[in-house]
């Protein structure tokens, strides 16, 4: 688990005790960020990664499908990281390029843990919000629902939904996004239960304003500190469930790829003395998950300043 | 030897955003049995005052000058020196009673370990004892709610068993840091009035910290008026009511309400306290002075005798301000 | 406290209810049945072979026999695929191999982790304190599947120090690596959480009353800082459980170990709707289970919470 649920309670609790000064502590919070080194490195690999991931196939010439004939069969010997021959991470087992290959699986990897963290976040933010806002009953039996789901193995759900409704990306979105909703849904409801009572809400309920709308104008948006660090942190969470996922085959199938299993299947080869195969994803998935993390954390200290 | 002797104390505290000066040059001296109080807005520093005192400044908080308790130095003093005297002879009294107490254990369990540790007594003994004192306190049934956690006490009762627990060992000198603050009105007064017979009853000497100046007509002898960590006047609490010396501690009297002068506006001072995080010149107070002219802004007068038993700090003289 | 726990368990069985019924449906909507293979088999044989495991019962007919077998005989019936074996015998072969090592791996777990975090916690800003941050944040980025041959490459086939797999009724050679690669990231979240709390704590009003009272901040920490400082870790102890139990699943890859986690995905690629129901309610049982216990424990070290 990447997202410390201390740190977490703790920006809850400043948002909710400060009126949100608008500007003044966005600015404030921009300025702490770009002072903590850690969170700027993490911001310049992450943007070097995206870039990498989008546009980096325009520095080699081999694509992710080409199987390089040369090597093939000798592996071990010939498909080792190499300048000549343009394989500049070396090649896979069947001969094709690995830099290409991570670069798609990079790619992937993103896109999964961007598109799952934004429906966990879209989802649990609503939810959350919906259920501190109503209250009363409709607020138990809406986290009475939470609890009970949080008490499912889902793991071990999303293999039985990948199993019997076969292996897609889009199942894959739903069923990680829907894995880590609730979570979000449990903070947002904590930071809606203390900003309902502020004067701006009460004043908006007195001259008639839809429930709907004071969710909208009100409250989503003094939720936005808390669920944009969460959701930050969720990314790397998100690329982890999916890796492990492809680790076991039920992921993204072939010819798409992702980091997890590119991982994997590098880990399965390593004994045949090809560690390229493992040490390239493996470092750009080690590299995306820690510049996410530090620019999570960063960001979250920026928000709340303190002595950590 | 005077019981407490406070020199130069200074406190101040690294933050991301540069270094904070909570405290500048504060000096006092307390006999046994006497009645300090100190005085300021939220933010003058005065509760960091009594945690320098006591070495429970926060992590980043540096304190310099010197303090003497009996003689003995226990400024930065290491724990050896510092923990036998904490509870034992030096007892505090926090703003919080809500969250000042352990909720994880029982008030009996809070309390008794007091005493086991500087007295050496036996678990038994030790609950008895913290029951004759939730007694001198008068909290109702104290027998039957020592067992209790302090979440099932109410904010009054919880801060009569934090001054309970303080008065355990019989210490000489007692810090009650706001100890009123937290409280409903009637609640404060009863609080009040019990601190100052308990004062009178164990004579010991008493450093009261406040925002009220009104409390500490009732109760002290000696006033210590603090504004952005400057002690803007030290004075007898009598010719201090009936003569302030300073803008500020006049400005301070005429926010007090008063029933006996009905009709009267009450005085606000205009604009609020200073941010700390900026370096200082100059009287911190000058920019919500009346009397404030270019100088202010620069420089401080250091705080001068102007009176028997009365100091202090202010450009202007007493005619000036007349 | 007795009626705290009775309310808990009134929520946890409907909660496993819920669950059987969830995935017991999940599986009837699944396109093509257990018996969908390549080769079509002759419809009176599908028919037969539909009459024998029930499946030509009306639906609520066989969830309820399926959930009163569950809670009757505790019986999962029979596998699918595996015509003599029930999914009991499969459980039963496998869930003993990974209570076992998930257990030692829970252990070390929390122990190295809590023991880690307040040290980090107590040496604030020192080098022990960076060191532990930088090894809890560096080995949360290393997932099971990553360190697992990480350290059978190491230990293994560099320093032939340990077996590469195997259990033989556990001896601790075969042990090492899967606690290891099953103990190390949850520990560094743990660690991460104790010391955050822990920092937390130790700032907070009722700690600088205890110093105030002249304790030895040995005694500050041990009587007064940590039960605070552990109820946060408390609460994360029961999600770690189950992704723990999920970790099994590679575990039992890499190390041939034979727990529950090999049965799951072997069930999966085959098809084996039944193993892996009987699979996801029993781990969503001890899931159920070991929140029950995290609650009470929780309610027993705040006072606050009654029953």
């Amino acid at each position: 688990m990447v997202i410390d649920s201390i740190g977490m309670k703790s920006l809850g609790d400043r948002f909710a005790a400060e009126e949100v000064k608008g500007r003044s502590l966005w600015a404030d919070a921009r300025r702490r960020f770009f002072r903590n080194k850690a969170a700027v490195a993490g911001l310049i690999t992450l943007i070097t990664i995206t870039l990498l991931a989008l546009f980096g196939d325009a520095l080699t010439t081999w694509t992710n499908e080409e199987l390089d004939f040369n090597v093939m069969g000798q592996i071990a010997q010939l498909g080792g990281p190499s300048l000549e021959n343009g394989h500049y991470f070396g090649t896979d087992d069947l001969g094709r390029d690995l830099f290409s290959r991570t670069l798609q699986g990079t790619r992937i990897s993103l896109m999964v843990g961007i598109l799952g963290a934004a429906v966990a976040v879209i989802v649990g933010t609503l939810y959350g919000a919906v259920s501190g806002y109503i209250g009363g009953r409709t607020d138990q039996i809406m986290m009475r629902i939470v609890d009970i789901l949080l008490a499912i193995p889902f793991m071990f759900v999303i293999i039985l939904l990948l199993v019997m409704f076969g292996r897609s990306i889009v199942m894959l979105f739903i069923g990680i996004g829907l894995l880590s909703w609730l979570n979000m849904a449990r903070i947002v409801r904590g930071q809606t239960l203390s900003l309902k009572h502020r004067e701006y809400v009460e004043a908006a309920q007195a001259t008639g304003v839809s429930t709907f709308t004071i969710i909208l104008r009100h409250i989503v948006p003094n939720l936005l500190g808390i669920v944009a660090v969460y959701a930050t942190l969720l990314v790397p969470e998100m690329i982890l469930t999916e890796s492990f996922i492809s680790f076991l085959g039920l992921g993204v199938q072939e010819p798409l790829t992702s980091l997890g299993a590119l991982i994997s299947e590098g880990a399965k080869t390593i004994y045949y003395g090809t560690l390229w195969q493992l040490c390239f994803p493996l470092l750009f998935f080690v590299l995306t998950l820690f510049a996410f993390f530090f620019v999570g954390d960063g960001l979250r200290d920026a928000l709340d300043p303190k002595d950590r | 030897m005077a019981l407490l002797e406070v020199r130069d104390l200074g406190v101040s505290f690294a933050t991301p955003d540069g270094t904070v000066n909570a405290v500048n040059g504060v000096n006092f001296t307390l006999e046994k049995g006497e009645t300090l109080g100190i005085v300021g807005e939220s933010g003058s520093g005065k509760s960091q005052l009594s945690f320098a005192i006591m070495g429970l400044l926060a992590k980043n908080g540096t304190a310099t000058g010197s303090v003497k308790f009996s003689g003995k130095e226990i400024l930065n003093a290491p724990p050896h020196v510092i923990n036998p005297i904490r509870a034992n002879q030096i007892a505090m009294v926090f703003q919080d009673p809500m969250t000042s107490l352990n909720p994880y254990m029982r008030v009996a369990d809070q309390m008794a370990e007091v005493l086991t540790h500087h007295k050496g007594m036996g678990k038994a003994e030790a609950v008895a004892e913290s029951i004759r004192m939730l007694d001198a306190v008068k909290i109702p049934d104290a027998k039957g709610r020592v067992g209790l956690y302090p979440h099932e006490f109410s904010g009054g009762m919880r801060q009569r068993v934090m001054i309970a627990m303080s008065l355990l060992c019989r210490p000489e000198l007692l810090i009650a840091d706001e100890p009123t603050t937290a409280l409903d009105v009637t609640v404060q007064a009863q609080i009040m009035a019990l601190l100052s017979e308990l004062q009178r009853d164990f004579g010991m000497a008493t450093i009261l910290i406040t925002h009220d100046l009104g409390v500490v007509a009732g109760f002290c002898e000696d006033v210590l008026v603090l504004y952005g960590g400057q002690v803007m006047e030290q004075s007898p609490v009598d010719p201090l009511f009936t003569t302030p010396a300073h803008p500020y501690s006049r400005g301070l009297l005429r926010a007090i309400p008063r029933v006996d002068q009905e009709g009267e506006e009450l005085d606000s001072i205009p604009g609020s306290p200073p941010n700390m995080t900026q370096a200082q010149t100059g009287c911190p107070f000058a920019p919500r002075c009346d009397f404030a002219r270019e100088d202010c802004l620069d420089h401080l007068a250091p705080l001068a005798q102007f009176a028997p038993d009365r100091w202090r700090a202010c450009n202007r003289t007493l005619e000036e301000l007349a | 406290m007795l009626s705290y726990v009775i309310k808990r368990l009134a929520v946890a069985v409907p909660t496993l209810l819920l669950l059987i019924i969830i995935s017991f449906l999940l599986m009837h909507a699944a396109p093509g049945g257990p018996f969908t293979q390549e080769r079509a088999l002759p419809p009176q044989v599908l028919a037969n072979l539909e009459a024998k495991y029930g499946l030509d019962q009306p639906l609520w007919r066989q969830l309820f026999s399926y959930v009163w077998g569950i809670i009757a005989h505790f019986d999962f019936g029979p596998s699918f695929i595996y015509k003599d074996r029930t999914v009991n015998e499969i459980i039963a072969q496998g869930f003993p191999v990974t209570l076992t090592y998930g257990f030692i791996s829970f252990l070390v777990a929390v122990a190295v982790g809590v023991s880690l975090g307040i040290a980090a916690a107590i040496r604030h800003n020192t080098f022990l304190d960076y060191l532990a941050v930088g090894v809890s944040i560096g080995a949360q980025v290393l997932p099971n599947f990553v360190m697992a041959p990480i350290l059978l490459l190491t230990f293994t086939y560099w320093l032939r120090w340990l077996p590469g797999g195997g259990w033989e009724g556990g001896q601790w050679e075969y042990m090492v690596m899967p606690v290891i690669a099953l103990s190390t990231s949850f520990m560094a979240s743990i660690a991460r959480i104790t010391r955050a709390s822990m920092l937390e704590v130790l700032t907070s009003n009722h700690i600088r009353t205890a110093r105030a009272k002249g304790l030895p901040e040995r005694k500050v920490i041990l009587r007064h800082a940590l039960k605070p400082a552990l109820l946060p870790v408390l609460s994360y102890l029961g999600p770690a459980f189950v992704t723990m139990i999920t970790g099994s699943v590679v575990v039992d890859f890499y190390f041939s170990t034979g727990g529950i986690g090999r049965s799951f995905v072997d069930s999966a690629l085959n098809r084996d709707y039944a193993v892996m129901l009987g699979v996801t309610i029993l781990v969503g049982a001890l899931t159920i289970l070991f929140n029950l216990v995290v609650d009470i424990l929780y309610a027993w070290i705040d006072p606050k919470i009654r029953y």
